[in-house]
């Protein structure tokens, strides 16, 4: 265990948290989070152009960018660290603008990600990206929501404890 | 001549994966804890000893470091005095998707890159790259399991002659710096230098492969590898993005003949969890 000096946040986000919260800060993530990553991202998005429901409510949830590999028997979860988020750049201002506000991942976010980050009141953390066997150990439960079909990248609700990560960006 | 049979290659490209997928190189740790004697923030310490953390947990638990556990990229190295006993192709997608199955590695590959994009399920196919060595009688194989972050970040350029040396540093640091903190740092850099297109891209990758703290034999390049990492570490990019004065661990360079019209550079981003194998028959 890495001992570190970190703000202990529960998700779902609140207005009041992301306010409270701001780049740099190291934070201890506990809550339910969604995976997304290409695949799922472009789904997601054609249902909402379609007006059509989609596989979890949106609203106030936060998405991990990532693509588990295979659980050992006996395991919650295989190795999880981050994918790069700036591929699903293309599609996250929809998913802000339909209620996303947590977004957890690697790397740097693009102009249009920022200002919707800005007005809605979004919020954009960073998790090392290759820490995937630590990663997996604050996963405690994992569950299949939708499009089973994609494999690793089929959108799973993880419940994950004290998942260690730094605040990147609020736009 | 000497027969080696196609079930030992198999063996041997499954035990390569899986030790490659599940063990980082003391030259990659032991950089890394230097680094970490090195960074001042908090954040760039924190991401520098979860990745050590990480080493450690992946190494005890044999489980792989990174869930992306790439598209496995082999060089083989066969002596022209073997005769492999059964196909040989056939033993290294075997080995490979055995590796994939026993080591619980991810389906990364889709079959079609444009169209469709239906994952093979298996990880397959590896990419195999063949030398032949004259008066030998072994089998040498290397293995890179090759993440995307990283590769996604990789560039190549023709450069003309006259771009000379400054040329060069500057592509090399402009593409760390367009890569950001999406490749994973700290980073190692592999540099191709010359013969064509597809050859410049080759030495890249197996420049990546290089041990961590190896001195170039030529001078001139040695020096070359000391301005470019001190030039991207004053990118401030740091470790995971962070910031800090580690955006990579090493650049190595690596050069072959080119044409009188022409200086290919390839920069070839492997990310911390630079996982490479290599072993004989």
């Amino acid at each position: 265990m890495i001992a570190v000096n970190a703000i202990d946040i529960t998700l779902p986000l609140t207005p009041e948290i992301i306010s409270s919260l701001n780049p740099g800060d190291i934070v201890r993530i506990t809550g339910t989070v969604y995976t997304a990553r290409d695949a799922a991202h472009k789904r997601v998005t054609e249902s909402l152009a379609n007006g059509e429901p989609l596989p979890f409510d949106l609203v106030g949830q936060t998405i991990y960018y990532a693509g588990p590999a295979p659980a050992k028997p006996g395991h919650v979860v295989g190795p999880c660290g981050p994918t790069t988020s700036a591929r699903m750049d293309a599609y996250t201002p929809q998913l802000i603008k339909a209620g996303l506000r947590g977004m957890i991942g690697k790397g740097e976010r693009s102009d249009a990600v920022r200002g919707a980050m800005r007005e809605y009141g979004a919020i954009y953390f960073g998790v090392v990206g290759g820490a995937a066997a630590l990663i997996a150990r604050c996963v405690k439960r994992c569950a299949l929501v939708a499009y089973k079909d994609l494999g690793t990248e089929a959108i799973r609700r993880l419940d994950v404890e004290d998942m260690v990560a730094v605040v990147l960006d609020k736009g | 001549m000497r027969i080696i049979q196609a079930s030992e290659v198999e063996a041997l490209i499954k035990q390569l994966i899986l030790d490659a997928e599940f063990n980082i190189g003391d030259d990659i740790r032991s950089a890394l804890q230097t680094a970490l004697l090195r960074e001042t923030t908090a954040p760039a310490r924190l991401a520098l000893e979860q990745i050590l953390e990480n080493q450690r947990i992946a190494a005890s638990e044999q489980t792989p470091l990174c869930q992306d556990t790439g598209m496995i990229v082999v060089f083989a190295y066969l002596g022209q005095d073997v005769h492999i006993d059964g196909g040989f192709e056939e033993a290294i997608q075997s080995g490979a998707r055995s590796a994939f199955h026993e080591g619980y590695l991810r389906a990364s590959v889709v079959a079609d890159p444009l169209f469709d994009r239906i994952n093979t399920r298996d990880n397959s196919p590896a990419i195999i790259h063949l030398r032949l060595l004259p008066d030998d009688d072994n089998l040498r194989l290397l293995v890179i399991p090759k993440g995307f972050g990283s590769e996604n970040m990789s560039a190549i350029r023709m450069f003309p002659p006259s771009a000379g040396r400054d040329g060069v540093v500057d592509f090399i640091v402009d593409t760390v710096r367009r890569a950001g903190s999406k490749p994973c740092p700290p980073t190692i850099i592999g540099v191709g230098i010359g013969g064509t297109f597809e050859q410049c891209a080759q030495i890249a990758k197996l420049a990546t492969a290089r041990r961590v703290g190896s001195i170039n034999p030529d001078e001139r390049y040695a020096a070359l590898e000391s301005e470019c990492l001190e030039r991207v570490n004053a990118l401030g990019i740091g470790p995971a993005g962070y910031g800090g004065i580690t955006t990579a661990l090493a650049v190595h360079i690596s050069c072959v003949p080119t044409h009188i019209a022409g200086m290919p550079v390839a920069v070839n981003i492997v990310c911390h969890a630079s996982r490479h194998s290599e072993g004989s028959l």
